[in-house]
């Protein structure tokens, strides 16, 4: 006896079986993003007055990559209507755009990650604080230099919302003035953590979904000339993933961005 | 049917002919050795591999309980028999084979997450699910066969890094199988890094298994196994997916959210001025410990009910078949499953009641907890009115399942106590928990296990197991499972705590005493005592074991053969070749009936197959009878 219902839905449910499954294994998902939502709310509530951190990221590139996302999805929908439509050139565009953007989107992360972790809060020995992006930190070297400003107090650091055009110049500090330094990693306070979970989380979705996508616009095509509507099937599924990775993106980015 | 056959032969070996491979590798349905009995696809092949490991994974843990108990009646003195073993698999910290409060705390903490992710949840959910369930519902297998085989190989990894964590300097992880935080961060050892990864590795194996389940169940029903018309059994284990389905994966980002704690430095669960040693800690701050324990509990509630359920669809099948009469109140019984499942999920922080969460949260907490206990009646009510007016068998699975409903029900009764907050007051953290939950899972769960073990056996290998040495398992197991777990009640009730390497010693009376006037009390020489009779018990319990693992292998050659119905059941997985071919059954069935019709008026036998079609009776005198 085969298996029934791999390609053709069944009746009484409508569904094809690989179509039940991703539906539940997204339920999963959204668990396993809601316990880290909860953690988030957690943890904001439970700060500090003052010391949660705003305004930190760049809405800029945040608003990219939104955007990416976005197209992805409406390329993604397009290249499972060309399979629909038994139009296997459009396919093969439409998810030849999916994978660059994303990809795109991977870029754009690694340019913000790049952009926390060398910038620097360096507490000196005079109770000072510098603040700023690292330029030289040459470990012989008796000195750093950081592109940024002195503050009083970290709670000046806090909140950049209200803080237009901060001023920024050069610093050189010497070694033996620094009491503490640190980079604005995971490691630095609860907001970085919960900011590199998520959206790394996020990000190796989107990495294990392109994975998916691209197996199926590269070797996975052959399925294409067996059986077409299973291959369409295999696209919609994997379309439903992705839909849902930039759906979690489209709660992260005003969580973490906006607010 | 021919034609099916023809399709899907036995398997042969290949080198019955002297011709190689070549020739005829296409022909055959032979997967050979390694794809057959390693890399199967075969839901019943995967259903005996989770179920062997997952026994040896019980017995595993079994032994290292029976080594602690051993620490906890005589501490501080080396482990008779394999105290050298120990000394040579874990050098200083078994020194002079003495099992060191370290080495104690790793064990208590490996016993648990052995017994829970590695033994019984594999057993209840894996390996009978995946077993029985696609032969009950008329399936050919499982929705996904090869998630289904990735699931396990998850499963097996998951298991292997549990293990190897053992033989790492440091030794395995010591903050429990709950594994608070701080205090699992803070302990010096990689341990709890391989526990994290072995967990993400668990419950991924979990996901794909519970993802499987759902959509075999909803998809796969043969024509005419209507909801209503499924066992019980297949009920149970469609609302444990679903449990492990939603309630595993906030876990999954609790452990994720450790391994960063670990790794990055970050404070998820690390408050600000946490002192580690005696000195501040060098974190950030901020972070929550009651976080974990939500994102834990979350898991750790509906999961007694994963633990729970299966056993609960087992020991139904069970009376059924051996009272020969329809389960009483199928109706009731399926939506009491489905009321569990909603419930589960929001009794969980009746765990944290001493935490200083806030009396509002833990009222909330209670009333849903006392709710829940009411669908749990109403399930095992159904299974003790179903014995009343039965002409019952007794044999080896019915035992088992019969002691079952005692036994779940002391465990069951037990837990009110702790689910009220004022009262859980007194009894939080003492041997009173572990009594009650260890009479949920060890005679509960386990039997229930057994009860299974016993009952499908047959459909496995084609032979029954040995009865009388399967009552010898029983009974000693029901003596001393008591043995072990009812002093630990009193022990409790007086105030002795868990997690102790030495059981208690240090609070007990006679320490006080010594200690001059500033200390009254403390746990009675009566209390301490009773620690020797449970190191007796569990030895015991430990040597029942045996007939069970000899017979077990012993019946697969040796067993009394019998037919493909041996117990005369009415489900659809009796109603197959033994053992059931690739693809299950001869042909497609039809189901045309309900899943308990034992004993109905005006029929020739007292069971009715689900797949038996229509007949003529002198109720029903039109149909016409057809010849079949």
């Amino acid at each position: 006896m085969e298996i029934p219902y791999t390609v053709e839905a069944r009746p009484d449910t409508g569904l094809y079986n690989a179509k039940v499954g991703i539906w539940l294994f997204l339920a999963s998902e959204v668990m396993l993003f809601g316990g880290l939502f909860s953690a988030f709310v957690l943890l904001r509530v439970g700060a500090e007055p003052g010391t949660w951190p705003h305004g930190w990221q760049n809405v800029t590139l945040g608003t990219i990559n939104t955007v990416v996302l976005a197209l992805s999805a409406i390329t993604t929908l397009m290249a499972w209507v060309a399979c629909k439509v038994r139009e296997f050139g459009k396919f093969k565009f439409f998810h030849a755009c999916t994978l660059l953007l994303a990809l795109t989107f991977l870029c754009v992360k690694m340019v913000e990650y790049h952009e926390h972790l060398n910038h620097y809060e360096i507490k000196l020995k005079d109770g000072q604080i510098a603040d700023g992006d690292m330029v030289e930190n040459n470990k012989d070297a008796d000195h750093v230099v950081i592109k940024g400003r002195y503050v009083k107090s970290e709670m000046e650091l806090y909140d950049l919302r209200a803080q237009k055009d901060i001023p920024e110049s050069e610093i050189t500090i010497p070694r033996a003035q620094i009491d503490d330094m640190q980079s604005y990693g995971p490691w630095h306070n609860n907001y970085l953590a919960l900011y590199f979970t998520l959206t790394g989380l996020h990000a190796l979705h989107i990495l294990g979904g392109s994975i998916v996508i691209g197996y199926l616009w590269g070797p996975g095509r052959k399925l294409w000339k067996k059986d077409p509507e299973r291959f369409t099937n295999r696209v919609e599924v994997s379309g439903l993933f992705w839909h849902f990775v930039d759906l979690v993106w489209i709660f992260l980015f005003p969580v973490l961005y906006l607010t | 049917m021919d034609a099916n056959v023809e399709q899907f032969p036995p398997y042969r070996k290949a080198d019955t002919h002297d011709h190689g491979h070549d020739d005829h590798g296409h022909e055959h349905f032979d997967p050979g050795f390694w794809a057959k009995y390693i890399f199967s696809t075969d839901h019943k092949v995967i259903g005996i591999q989770y179920g062997v490991t997952a026994l040896s994974f019980l017995m595993f843990g079994l032994m290292l309980m029976m080594m602690m108990r051993w620490q906890i009646a005589h501490p501080s003195q080396p482990v008779p028999l394999i105290g050298w073993l120990l000394e040579k698999i874990f050098g200083q910290p078994a020194a002079g084979g003495i099992i060191s409060p370290d080495l104690y705390n790793s064990f208590g903490a490996m016993h648990g997450t052995i017994m829970v992710f590695l033994g019984i949840v594999p057993l209840a959910f894996a390996a009978f699910g995946n077993y029985v369930v696609p032969l009950m519902i008329g399936a050919p297998d499982m929705a996904f066969p090869r998630v289904n085989m990735a699931s396990y190989q998850a499963y097996f990894l998951g298991g292997l890094v549990m293990v190897v964590s053992f033989f790492i300097p440091g030794g395995a992880a010591q903050a429990g199988w709950t594994s608070y935080s701080p205090l699992a961060t803070s302990i010096p050892t990689h341990g709890q890094l391989f526990w994290i990864l072995g967990m993400i590795l668990l419950i991924t194996s979990s996901l794909l298994g519970a993802v499987n389940f759902i959509a075999t169940i909803i998809q796969l029903r043969a024509p005419g196994m209507t909801w209503m018309r499924m066992p019980f059994f297949v009920w149970a284990q469609f609302v444990t997916a679903f449990l492990l389905l939603l309630a595993f994966p906030p876990l999954e980002a609790a452990a994720v959210m450790q391994l960063m704690d670990n790794v990055a430095h970050t404070s998820f669960f690390l408050p600000t001025g946490l002192a580690i040693s005696g000195k501040i800690a060098n974190v950030a701050g901020g972070g929550s410990p009651l976080l974990w324990q939500h994102l834990f509990w979350f898991l750790g509630h509906p999961e007694v009910y994963v633990l729970i359920l299966p056993a609960m669809g087992i020991v139904c099948e069970i009376i059924a078949c051996n009272t020969r009469k329809p389960i009483w109140g199928y109706k009731s019984l399926v939506y009491a499953v489905l009321a569990i499942g909603f419930l589960s999920m929001i009794v969980w922080a009746h765990h944290m009641y001493m935490t200083g969460m806030g009396t509002v949260i833990s009222t909330f907490f209670q009333a849903t907890t006392m709710i829940i206990s009411i669908p749990s009646v109403i399930i095992l009510t159904c299974l003790f009115i179903s014995l009343w007016g039965g002409s019952i068998r007794i044999n080896t699975p019915m035992l088992f399942a019969l002691a079952f409903l005692p036994m779940f029900g002391i465990g069951g009764l037990t837990g009110l106590p702790l689910g009220f907050n004022v009262s859980d007051v007194h009894l939080h953290d003492t041997y009173y928990v572990i009594a009650h939950f260890h009479y949920v899972v060890a005679p509960g769960t386990i039997f229930g296990l057994f009860a299974g073990v016993y009952y499908w056996y047959p459909k496995m290998t084609g032979r029954k197991m040995n009865e009388f040495w399967g009552s010898v398992h029983f009974w000693c197991s029901l003596l001393f499972m008591n043995l072990v777990f009812m002093p630990m009640f009193s022990q409790g009730m007086a105030g002795m705590l868990r997690r102790m390497a030495d059981g208690g010693a240090n609070y007990s009376a006679e320490v006080n005493s010594r200690a001059g006037g500033d200390v009254i009390g403390g746990l009675s020489p009566f209390i301490m005592s009773l620690h020797t009779p449970i190191l007796w018990g569990v030895v015991c319990l430990g040597l029942a074991q045996i007939p069970f693992v000899i017979n077990f292998f012993w019946s697969i050659g040796h067993g009394e053969k019998v037919n493909d119905n041996p117990w005369q059941a009415t489900t659809l997985e009796w109603q197959t070749p033994t053992p059931p071919p690739h693809g299950n059954f001869d042909h497609p069935p039809e189901i045309h009936r309900g899943p308990y019709e034992y004993s109905v008026p005006g029929h020739s036998s007292d069971y009715t197959p689900q797949n038996e079609p229509e007949v003529s009776t002198p109720a029903n005198p039109k149909i016409p009878t057809t010849a079949h």
